[in-house]
C-alpha cells in the first residue's frame, strides 16, 4: 500500500479531558443581536453558566424597537477553540440572529459607564475633584460631603479612576459593563 | 473582527382571507391536525382540561393515553424516530410538566423532533406558586431545543406552526409550548402555517461548493478511507441513506456507525465495518484508528466513540459533514468542515465525483487489512447449552424475525449493547434507543410509539429487567389501545452494565446493582392484561421466540440468561480505539486517569 499521499492533518485537539493549558486564553468582545422575547437574556446566560464559559462583563438593552431587536454585550475569555464554540453555540439558540465579534482593536471600540461616589471633606474633596476632571467625569450630584462622578471610557480607565478615588473616600460604584461597536460606516 | 449572521428569509408572507376566530384550546387541535399530526400521546390534568375537551369527539387525531407522563415523552420519541415526522406529546402543568423533563432531554441528546405542549396555570396565577405551577420554560429552556410562554392567545396558532418549524428543521429537536389555561378558553384568531417562518432561525442545508470540492480531493487520494456515519444521516431522511448507500458503491469505501446510525448502511454489506466506539467492532474501531481519511456524516464524535480523544485516529485526514455549526471542531478537530444536511452534502459529493470521472485509489489493500481485523471475530462469545448467553438470546431474536417487517427498541445497559451488536439494520428507521442520554425506561414507551405509527408492524422492545421497571406501567398503554409491542427481556437480575464496571474499576465490590427481588414477570404480564412468556433452557428458546412473535397481543418475555456475561469487545474510558478489550476482562485495563472518567 503506498502511503502518504495524504499530508497529515493538525494534531487532534479536544474538550473533553484533553487540557488546553497550552493555548493562550483571550479575552473577546461579542456583540449579540437578539430577538427581544420573553426569556432571551436566561438563554444566552444559561449557555454559558450550563457549558462553562466565562462571562466578564454583560449589558444589554434593546437597540431596534420596531423590529425587536436587543443587543446583548458580553465579555468572555477562553482559548481560540473554546470562543469558537461560544459563537457557534450562541447562533445555535434560535432568537440569535448575529453574534458580532467587536473585540477591542482597530475596528473596535468599546465603552463603559460608572457612576462614583465619593465623600470627604477638605483637602481629599479637592483632589477628588482635580482627579475628576482630568477624567473628565461629571459631577452629577453634591453634597457637602459627598460627590457622584459619572465617568465613561475604555473599562480599564474606569478601574483606574476608581483606584485612585479609593484613598480620597470611595463609598460605592455602579458600572455598567462594556458596551461596543465597529468603527467606520458599516454596521456590526 | 468577525461577524457571523444567520442568512435572512424572505418575509412572511401576508396574512389573506380574514381568519377564523376559535378558543385557544380549538386552534391547538386545529393547528396540530394541519401539522398533519396523527397520532399524539399524553396525560390530561387541570390545566390542560380545555384541549381535551377539544380532543373530545374528533378524530383526525388519535390520542394514545399512557400512565406516566415520561411515557408520552419516549413514544412521541419512537413515533417520530421510526417516522421520520413530528413526535407530539400533551401533558399538564406542574408534575406533568416535569415528567416530560427526561424524555425533553432525551430527544435533545438524540436530535428528535418533538413537539411537547404543555398547560400552565392562568396568566394571573403566573408566579404565585399556584396549584401545579412550575416554571416549564425555565425548566425546559436549556433541555429543549426551543420554548414558549404562550400569553396571548393571538399568538397562539403562529406559535405551535413555528415550533413545529424549528422542531423539524436543521438539527432537529423538541420544543415546548406552554399554554396557561385561560389562553386555551380565550377566542382568537386561527393562522395557517403557509408562510411562518422565523427570521433569526435559517438553518443552512446547502454546502458550500468548495468545502465539497475539498472533500472529492481527498477522497480520490485516499488509500485507507472510511465513512463515520451517524444519527444526521436517519434524520436527514430515506433519501441521505440512499445517497450514502450510493456514493459507497461509487467509491467502494467502507462504512462504520454510531449507535445512533445504524441501518442508514445495510449490515449485511460486505463493506459495513460494524458500529463504532465503545461496544463497537474491532474492525470498526481500527479502522478509524489507521484510516487516513475519515468522513464524518452526520456523527459528532461522541466520547463513547471517539475513547481517548488525543489518540483518536491520529494519521488522518477528517470530514465533518453536520449542519450544526457547533458540532464542528467541538471535539476534535477537522481538515474540511463542511456545513449542510446530509443528504445535500452526499449528493453534491456525488456529483462531483462523477463530473471529474476521477479514478478511485485501490483499497484492495485496506480492505485485505480490514480482512484480516474481521479474523479475530471480535464478537465471538463462548456458547452454552445449559443456560441462555444473552448474545444467543438476541442472535436468535434476529434470525427468526428478520424476514418480518420488524422494528427494535431498546433500554440501556448491556442488552442495548448486544442489540447493536447482534441485531442486524438493513434500513433506516428500524432502530429506536436512547443513545446520548442513555435513559433507562426508554425502549418499552419507544415501542408503544412505533407501534402506534404502524399497527401491523412487529415492535420488539430489547430489555433489561432493571431498566423495564422504570416505564413498565406503559404495558397497560400497550394492552389498552391495543398496540402489540413485544418486551424481549435479557433477564441476568443484575444491573449488567453497572456490575460490569464494578468489576472492571471498583475491584469486583457490586455496590448496589442487584436487584434482590425481582417481580415475576409473567404474573406481572398477566396482571397487566398481556401475555407472560418464560425461558431458561436454550433449547426451548425458538418455539418460544415465535409465541411471542405469532401472540396477536402485548407479551412480557422474560429471557432468563447468563447473569455474569460481560459485554465485550469494550474500549475501556480513557483508552485508544486499538485498545480494545477483545476476551475476557482481567480488571486492570483502566488506569487512575480513566476511572476519574464516564
Ligand atoms: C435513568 C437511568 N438511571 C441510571 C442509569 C445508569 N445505568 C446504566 S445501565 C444500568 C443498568 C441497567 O440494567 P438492566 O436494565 O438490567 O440492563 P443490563 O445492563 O443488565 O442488560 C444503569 C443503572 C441510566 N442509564 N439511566
Ligand atoms: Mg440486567
Amino acid at each position: 500500500m503506498s502511503d502518504g499521499t495524504i499530508p497529515p492533518g493538525p494534531a487532534p485537539k479536544s474538550a473533553y479531558f484533553l487540557s488546553h493549558e497550552d493555548e493562550e486564553v483571550e479575552r473577546r468582545t461579542l456583540a449579540v443581536i437578539v430577538d427581544n422575547e420573553p426569556g432571551v437574556l436566561a438563554r444566552v446566560v444559561g449557555l454559558f453558566s450550563g457549558r462553562g464559559y466565562n462571562i466578564d462583563s454583560l449589558t444589554v438593552a434593546e437597540v431596534d424597537a420596531s423590529q425587536h431587536r436587543s443587543r446583548i454585550t458580553i465579555v468572555t475569555q477562553g482559548t481560540a477553540h473554546i470562543l469558537e464554540q461560544i459563537e457557534a453555540q450562541l447562533l445555535r439558540l434560535v432568537p440569535v440572529a448575529e453574534v458580532i465579534d467587536i473585540t477591542n482593536s482597530k475596528r473596535g471600540i468599546e465603552r463603559e459607564l460608572a457612576l462614583v461616589k465619593v465623600a470627604g471633606t477638605g483637602e481629599k474633596r479637592v483632589e477628588a475633584l482635580r482627579i475628576g476632571e482630568i477624567f473628565r467625569a461629571h459631577v452629577i450630584d453634591t453634597t457637602n460631603e459627598s460627590f457622584i462622578f459619572e465617568v465613561t471610557g475604555a473599562s480599564d480607565k474606569l478601574t483606574q479612576f476608581v483606584d485612585l478615588m479609593r484613598p480620597l473616600g470611595l463609598v460605592e460604584v455602579s458600572r455598567t459593563g462594556v458596551l461596543s461597536i465597529k468603527r467606520g460606516k458599516e454596521k456590526g | 473582527m468577525t461577524t457571523k449572521t444567520k442568512a435572512k428569509p424572505a418575509a412572511d408572507a401576508a396574512e389573506t382571507s380574514t381568519p377564523r376566530m376559535m378558543t385557544g384550546a380549538q386552534i391547538v387541535v386545529e393547528a396540530l391536525r394541519e401539522q398533519g399530526v396523527s397520532v399524539m400521546f399524553g396525560y390530561p390534568g387541570g390545566a390542560v382540561l380545555p384541549i381535551y375537551d377539544a380532543l373530545y369527539g374528533q378524530d383526525a387525531i388519535r390520542h394514545i393515553l399512557v400512565r406516566h407522563e415520561q411515557g408520552a415523552g419516549h413514544a412521541a420519541e419512537g413515533y417520530a424516530r421510526s417516522t421520520g415526522k413530528c413526535g407530539v406529546a400533551l401533558v399538564t402543568s406542574g408534575p406533568g410538566a416535569t415528567n416530560m423533563v427526561t424524555p425533553i432531554t432525551d430527544a435533545m441528546m438524540d436530535s428528535i423532533p418533538m413537539v411537547v405542549i404543555t398547560g400552565q396555570v392562568p396568566t394571573h396565577l403566573i408566579g404565585t406558586d399556584a396549584f401545579q405551577e412550575c416554571d416549564t420554560t425555565g425548566i425546559t429552556r436549556t433541555c429543549a431545543k426551543h420554548n414558549y410562554l404562550v400569553t396571548d392567545v393571538n399568538q397562539l396558532a403562529r406559535t405551535i406552526h413555528e415550533a413545529f418549524y424549528i422542531a423539524t428543521t436543521g438539527r432537529p429537536g423538541p420544543v415546548v409550548i406552554d399554554i396557561p389555561k385561560d389562553i386555551q378558553f380565550a377566542t382568537g384568531p386561527y393562522v395557517g402555517k403557509a408562510g411562518i417562518l422565523k427570521p433569526t432561525y435559517v438553518p443552512q442545508t446547502q454546502p458550500a461548493p468548495e468545502a465539497i470540492k475539498a472533500v472529492v480531493d481527498l477522497m480520490t487520494k485516499a488509500w485507507r478511507p472510511v465513512f463515520y456515519t451517524g444519527g444526521g444521516v436517519i434524520n436527514s431522511g430515506p433519501r441521505a441513506a440512499k445517497l450514502l448507500r450510493e456514493l459507497q458503491a461509487v467509491t467502494g469505501i467502507p462504512v462504520t456507525s454510531t449507535l445512533m446510525g445504524l441501518g442508514a448502511f445495510p449490515a449485511s454489506h460486505p463493506d459495513w465495518l460494524g458500529m463504532v466506539g465503545m461496544h463497537g467492532s474491532f474492525e470498526a474501531n481500527n479502522a478509524m484508528h489507521d484510516c487516513d481519511l475519515m468522513i464524518c456524516v452526520g456523527a459528532r464524535f461522541d466520547d463513547r466513540v471517539t475513547g481517548r480523544v488525543d489518540a483518536f485516529s491520529p494519521k488522518s485526514r477528517k470530514v465533518h459533514i453536520d449542519i450544526d455549526a457547533s458540532s464542528i471542531n467541538k471535539i476534535v478537530r477537522v481538515d474540511v468542515p463542511v456545513l449542510a444536511d446530509c443528504a445535500e452534502a452526499l449528493e453534491a459529493i456525488l456529483k462531483e465525483l462523477k463530473a471529474r470521472k476521477a479514478k478511485m485509489p485501490d483499497l484492495s489493500a485496506w480492505k485485505e487489512q480490514i480482512d484480516a481485523w474481521r479474523a479475530r471475530r471480535c464478537f465471538a462469545y463462548a456458547g452454552s447449552r445449559e443456560v441462555i448467553k444473552p448474545q444467543y438470546a438476541v442472535e436468535r431474536l434476529y434470525e427468526l424475525t428478520k424476514d418480518r417487517n420488524t422494528y427494535i427498541t431498546t433500554e440501556v445497559g448491556q442488552h442495548q449493547m448486544w442489540a447493536a451488536q447482534f441485531y442486524h439494520f438493513e434500513e433506516p428507521n428500524r432502530w429506536m434507543t436512547s443513545g446520548g442520554l442513555g435513559t433507562m425506561g426508554y425502549g418499552l414507551p419507544a415501542a408503544v410509539g412505533v407501534q402506534a405509527a404502524y399497527p401491523d408492524a412487529l415492535v420488539i422492545d430489547i430489555a433489561g429487567e432493571a431498566s423495564i421497571q422504570m416505564m413498565m406501567q406503559e404495558l397497560s398503554t400497550a394492552v389498552q389501545h391495543k398496540l402489540p409491542v413485544k418486551v424481549f427481556i435479557l433477564n441476568n437480575e443484575w444491573m449488567g452494565m453497572v456490575r460490569q464496571w464494578q468489576e472492571l474499576l471498583h475491584g469486583e465490590r457490586y455496590s448496589h446493582s442487584y436487584s434482590e427481588s425481582l417481580p415475576d414477570f409473567v404474573k406481572l404480564a398477566d396482571a397487566l392484561g398481556a401475555h407472560g412468556i418464560r425461558c431458561d433452557d436454550p433449547a426451548e428458546l425458538d418455539a418460544k421466540i415465535l409465541e411471542m412473535v405469532t401472540h396477536p397481543g402485548p407479551v412480557l418475555f422474560d429471557c432468563r440468561v447468563e447473569r455474569a456475561e460481560n459485554c465485550l469487545p469494550m474500549i475501556p474510558s480513557g483508552s485508544a480505539h486499538n485498545q480494545m478489550i477483545l476476551g475476557e476482562i482481567t480488571g486492570n485495563e483502566i488506569g487512575e486517569a480513566g476511572r476519574r472518567l464516564v
